[in-house]
Formats: structure tokens, C-alpha cells, sequence
């Protein structure tokens, strides 16, 4: 908002680092394939078909894949924050992730007791992706309930994560009448996994993510006076009620989308916009949101190429890294400033 | 027949305020009547929970009158979009901001929202507008500082710099004085006195600085348990309105003085 105060070099420095990750992302694999054909690949001009396969079908979608995941959980994240005046918010917390794994659990663990027919209309990566989403709105939705009925954000939170609770229990039990493969099925989903979704997957991905980002970039504005408190931004002429569905919306149906595509990834929606305000010490969304963007998108590429295990042929889950990563960083952070932005 | 007078701002019409509940409606205060005029200085003083910000909440639109209108600018309150609303009122209240990680100009500039596009970008204008908010307040030096890094009677001043780049016919400030000395009391009455005169804007506070409210203030609203005044400070003197203000076991209002005296 200030003239004077541009965050240009930042910004551009961020986008040269995402790049540069890109490319190492893409670069790392079981298959060690030369940078130089990497690029080759990537322009149409490339000699030997099984590194273009592997570079166009796999490595290229997962570090799309990637940077979609890191960007989106890292806005919705930012968007929570603000929204419920609380520091601790974000997709998890909220459960907005609870409600997409009960989604998906409901479908891959209880096709069983709906028969055969249902058993396999029902599991296909469509419906998961449609329960996911579902599921989160409506916890969402939930939620924001409550939260017109309690002021309390302390209280939102808890209920947020009484939502967790009750997810966690109505699994154990449907895990209790599934079989195995089902249950490994669940288990596997719940790891978070950046690849594995095909070209057509992640246009669908992209086109979702891409409406819920025009929601959040729309919201700026309004995200901007709530930051002075909800009175303070109605006699602003903000329309509360619209806005904050507006806002839920997008974060319902950025994270939903995600955990639907790439599973419950924790950590990063509630991580990156503290890492973010932390480093360019403000809090207005004009400036925060590109940069969380980036942020997210940065250290999604950094957590899956070492989840790769460079040199090897192991692929640890993604969910364990983000949070092996990053936490310590975060740690490391507020210890160092000895207190939190907000 | 319209006895309305030319420079009315804010009009109260037979009000009644309170709360809607279940069982029926808890009424705080009614049959309360002003008609604020333009370039004013208005004190609204009244014993703890007699429903000074009931009032005030009513006035800002964020509860519903019980019964009677108000009148901003001659328009029912209850017909004035948000939007029209933000170009008419702006507001300083006594809740803490939810962020105070943004810089004393950002803030500032956040009261020019009701103005600017989409995204909030600041026009030439809006920037010039901004600009005078710093000069009227006084407070240049603030401009890159964090808001967390502010004493409360300097973010109270950044406060009301937001309120009047926020351009508005009227301001209404809730407890403004809460929280400050004795000089920054007197400090942020006498610049509120200072913005009616230099903008012709009207402002109405309320305030538990009674006798600072008489010696600055150009109407005054008593609220009372039985009735709500309104009138100068003088009249309301002559009229014997503030010995009745409070219980008389403890102080005294001494009319020639204008100050409450701790009874011996």
C-alpha cells in the first residue's frame, strides 16, 4: 500500500528460486537423467523416448503437482488466519482435512457396506476427489456456524478439532468392517502423495484451484480490514457475510481439491503464512498472499525432491516430510524473533 | 412540514434502544432525541451501563433500533447500504485491532476502502487525502512505524487519522480517552475539537471525562435512567442535569466550577 515500500527484488528473487527448484525437482529420480535432456524434454527435442516419458508423464505433472499443493494449502492457510483472528488456524486445525479424509473414507472404506454395485461406481479417483471436497465444505460450513453463534475463536478451534475427533472415531469404525485392501487403500491415501495424477487429473486440479485462487485474490481487500477487527471492516462498507463465504469457499475449495487429489498434507497451510509474515514482517495481503504463493510452492518442490531420496530408489510420503521439514524451521524462527507476527 | 434544521447530520427520532431476546425486548434506553448538527463537537457522558454504547451501536448501525429512526443526512439508517454507509460514518472504537502487524501508514491508508478499486490500490487522491489525515492528526513521524510498536495514546491518535481519511461527514468515537493519562485525555478531546473546527466534520464521543467534556464539547448528550438530554454544556448546568448524574453519597458536581468534587 506504501508507495515507497515495493517488494519487487523480493518477489523476483522468490520466482528464480522456484525455478531453480523446479528443475532440480524435475532432475531428481530413481533415473538419473542428464539436466541437459531435461530441458530437451521439456522444449519437444529429446532423443531417447524412456527419459521423455519419464520427464513428460511422471516427474513434470508431480512437480506441477507440487507447486499447486504448496501454493494452495499455503493461501487457504493465510486466508483461515485471518478469517478467524487466529494464529493457529489453517485447513487442519479447522477441519477442513478431517472432513475430506471422513469424505474419502466414507467412500473407499464404506463402499463395502453399500454392496457390490456401489463398491466399484464408488471408488474411482472421481468420487474421491467429489467426497473430499464435500466433505470439507461441509465441515466448513459447520464451523463457520459456529462461529456466528460463538465469538470465541478459541472455542472455533476446539470445535474444529472435535470435528477431528468425531472423523477419527466414524473411520476406526468403518476401518473396523473393511477389509484389508481397503484399509491399505485409506492408509496409503492418508500418506499424501504428489504423484500419480495424470495429465487430464491435473487440468481438472488446476481448473478447481484456479477458481478458488480468483476467490482468495478477490478477497484481498476485504481479508485487508479484517485485519482492524469485523466492526471496523463493516463500516469499511465490507459485506461480512459475503465476504466470509467467499473466503471459505476458496479455502474450501482449494484444500478440499488438494487433500481430494494428493491426500492430507499437514503442516504447510498453517506454516507458510507465519514463515511468510515472519520474513517480510507485515500482514497486508496485498503483499502477503503472492508471497505465500511462492513460499508454499517453493518448499512443496524442496520437501518432494527429498522425499525422493536422492540416489535411491525410495519414495518416503510426502506427509511425514512436510512436517520433518518444516516445523523445525518454524521453530527455529519464532525462537529467533522471539514472537509471532500476526 | 419539515422543522429540520439545515445543518442537521444525525438525527434521533423517539428512539428506543436495547436488545431483542427470546422472551421479548430489553429496552436500555428510549425515548431519546438530538439532531447533531454539522461542525459539531458532541459529548455523550452517562454512569457505567447506562447504555452509552448501546447508543453508540445503534448510531453505527452494528444493532437494530428497538423502536424510532435515526436520520443520517436525512436518510433512514436502515435504508443506507453498507457502502454509502462507509462514506457517511466512520468509527473509532475501543476494541483492540486484531493485527497490529501493519505500519501506521497501511492502516491509515485502509480507511480509504471504501473509495478504492478491487484490490485496494490508492489513487493520486486517495493518497493526497491520506496524506492531510497525517497533517491534521500531527502524527508524520508514526508514518513506517509498527502499530504494535505504538503507546496506546498514539495509536488512539492513529486511529482517528484513520476515521478522517476515511472522509466522512461524521465520526463517532467510543471511549476515546480510555487508557490514557490525564494529558493525553485532554490532548485527544482538545484535537477532536480541533478536526470540527479545521474540517467541519461532526464528531461525537463518549467519554467518562466529564468536566474535560463540558469545558470542550458544543452539545452535550446526558443519558440518565429516566430520560436522555440534549443540550449545551452551560444549559445542562443551569438545569442542575449532572448533580443527578450519579449516585450523591461519594461526589458532588460544583456548578461554578464545572468539575465532581469527592465529598469530605
Amino acid at each position: 500500500m506504501h508507495k515507497s515500500q515495493t517488494y519487487q527484488f523480493q518477489y523476483a528473487l522468490l520466482v528464480v528460486i522456484l525455478i531453480a527448484f523446479f528443475f532440480i525437482n524435475i532432475s531428481l529420480g530413481s533415473v538419473n537423467i542428464p539436466l541437459r535432456s531435461i530441458i530437451g524434454s521439456l522444449f519437444g527435442n529429446i532423443d531417447n523416448t524412456t527419459w521423455d516419458v519419464i520427464i513428460t508423464n511422471y516427474r513434470l505433472p508431480k512437480a506441477i503437482t507440487s507447486i499447486l499443493v504448496g501454493s494452495g494449502l499455503g493461501v487457504s492457510g493465510l486466508l483461515m488466519q485471518t478469517l478467524f483472528r487466529n494464529p493457529l488456524a489453517g485447513p487442519f486445525v479447522l477441519g477442513i482435512t478431517s472432513g475430506a479424509s471422513l469424505g474419502v473414507a466414507l467412500i473407499i472404506l464404506g463402499s463395502g457396506l453399500f454392496g457390490g454395485f456401489f463398491a466399484t461406481a464408488l471408488i474411482s479417483k472421481w468420487s474421491i476427489v467429489i467426497a473430499a471436497s464435500l466433505g470439507s465444505f461441509l465441515v466448513l460450513l459447520a464451523v463457520l456456524a459456529v462461529s456466528h453463534k460463538v465469538r470465541d475463536t478459541m472455542a472455533i478451534l476446539i470445535i474444529g478439532l472435535m470435528f477431528g475427533s468425531i472423523t477419527a472415531a466414524v473411520v476406526s469404525v468403518l476401518s473396523y468392517f473393511s477389509s484389508a485392501e481397503q484399509l491399505q487403500q485409506y492408509v496409503f491415501w492418508g500418506f499424501g502423495s504428489l504423484s500419480n495424477l495424470s495429465w487430464k487429473e491435473l487440468g481438472i486440479f488446476f481448473l478447481i484451484y484456479l477458481v478458488g485462487m480468483i476467490l482468495s485474490i478477490m478477497s484481498i481487500k476485504s481479508l485487508n480490514s479484517l485485519l482492524l477487527g469485523e466492526n471496523y471492516a463493516k463500516s469499511l462498507g465490507i459485506n461480512l457475510k459475503q465476504s466470509r463465504f467467499i473466503i471459505i469457499l476458496a479455502t474450501s475449495l482449494i484444500a478440499g481439491t488438494i487433500t481430494a487429489f494428493a491426500g492430507p498434507i499437514a503442516f504447510i497451510g498453517l506454516a507458510i503464512p507465519h514463515l511468510t509474515r515472519q520474513i517480510f514482517k507485515t500482514s497486508n495481503h496485498k503483499i502477503l498472499l503472492p508471497a505465500v504463493f511462492l513460499f508454499g510452492a517453493i518448499t512443496m518442490l524442496i520437501c518432494d525432491s527429498i522425499a525422493q531420496v536422492p540416489g535411491s530408489d525410495y519414495t518416503l510420503p510426502i506427509n511425514a516430510i512436510t512436517a520433518l521439514i518444516g516445523a523445525p524451521v518454524v521453530i527455529w524462527l519464532l525462537v529467533r524473533q522471539r514472537k509471532i507476527m500476526f | 412540514m419539515n422543522f429540520k434544521k439545515p445543518n442537521t447530520i444525525l438525527k434521533a427520532k423517539n428512539l428506543s434502544i436495547g436488545y431483542k431476546t427470546k422472551k421479548g425486548e430489553a429496552v436500555i434506553s428510549q425515548n431519546i432525541n438530538f439532531e447533531l448538527e454539522k461542525g459539531q463537537l458532541i459529548g455523550l457522558v452517562g454512569a457505567n451501563g447506562i447504555g452509552k454504547s448501546t447508543l453508540l451501536r445503534t448510531l453505527i448501525k452494528v444493532q437494530p433500533a428497538l423502536s424510532g429512526t435515526v436520520l443520517l443526512n436525512d436518510t433512514d439508517l436502515k435504508t443506507i447500504s453498507s457502502l454509502d454507509l462507509a462514506k457517511q460514518l466512520s468509527i473509532v472504537l475501543t476494541e483492540a485491532l486484531t493485527s497490529k502487524n501493519l505500519s501506521v501508514y497501511e492502516l491509515i491508508a485502509l480507511g480509504r476502502h471504501p473509495y478504492t478499486n478491487w484490490v485496494g490500490s490508492l489513487t493520486s487522491k486517495d493518497i493526497e487525502i491520506v496524506e492531510n489525515a497525517f497533517k491534521l492528526v500531527n502524527i508524520s513521524e508514526l508514518r513506517n512505524k509498527k502499530c504494535y510498536e505504538l503507546s496506546d495514546g498514539q495509536l488512539q491518535k492513529v486511529m482517528i487519522a484513520r476515521a478522517l481519511a476515511q472522509d466522512t461527514d461524521i465520526i463517532i468515537l467510543d471511549e476515546p480517552t480510555t487508557h490514557l493519562d490525564m494529558y493525553h485525555k485532554a490532548y485527544i478531546l482538545k484535537l477532536l475539537q480541533k478536526l470540527t473546527k479545521e474540517t467541519g466534520k461532526t464528531i461525537l464521543f463518549s467519554s467518562h471525562e466529564i468536566d474535560l467534556a463540558i469545558q470542550l464539547c458544543d452539545t452535550m448528550i446526558v443519558m440518565q435512567k429516566e430520560n436522555v438530554v440534549y443540550d449545551q454544556p452551560c444549559n445542562l448546568i443551569s438545569q442542575g442535569v449532572f448533580e443527578s448524574l450519579f449516585p450523591d453519597d461519594l461526589i458532588s458536581f460544583d456548578n461554578t466550577s464545572g468539575i465532581f468534587r469527592v465529598k469530605k
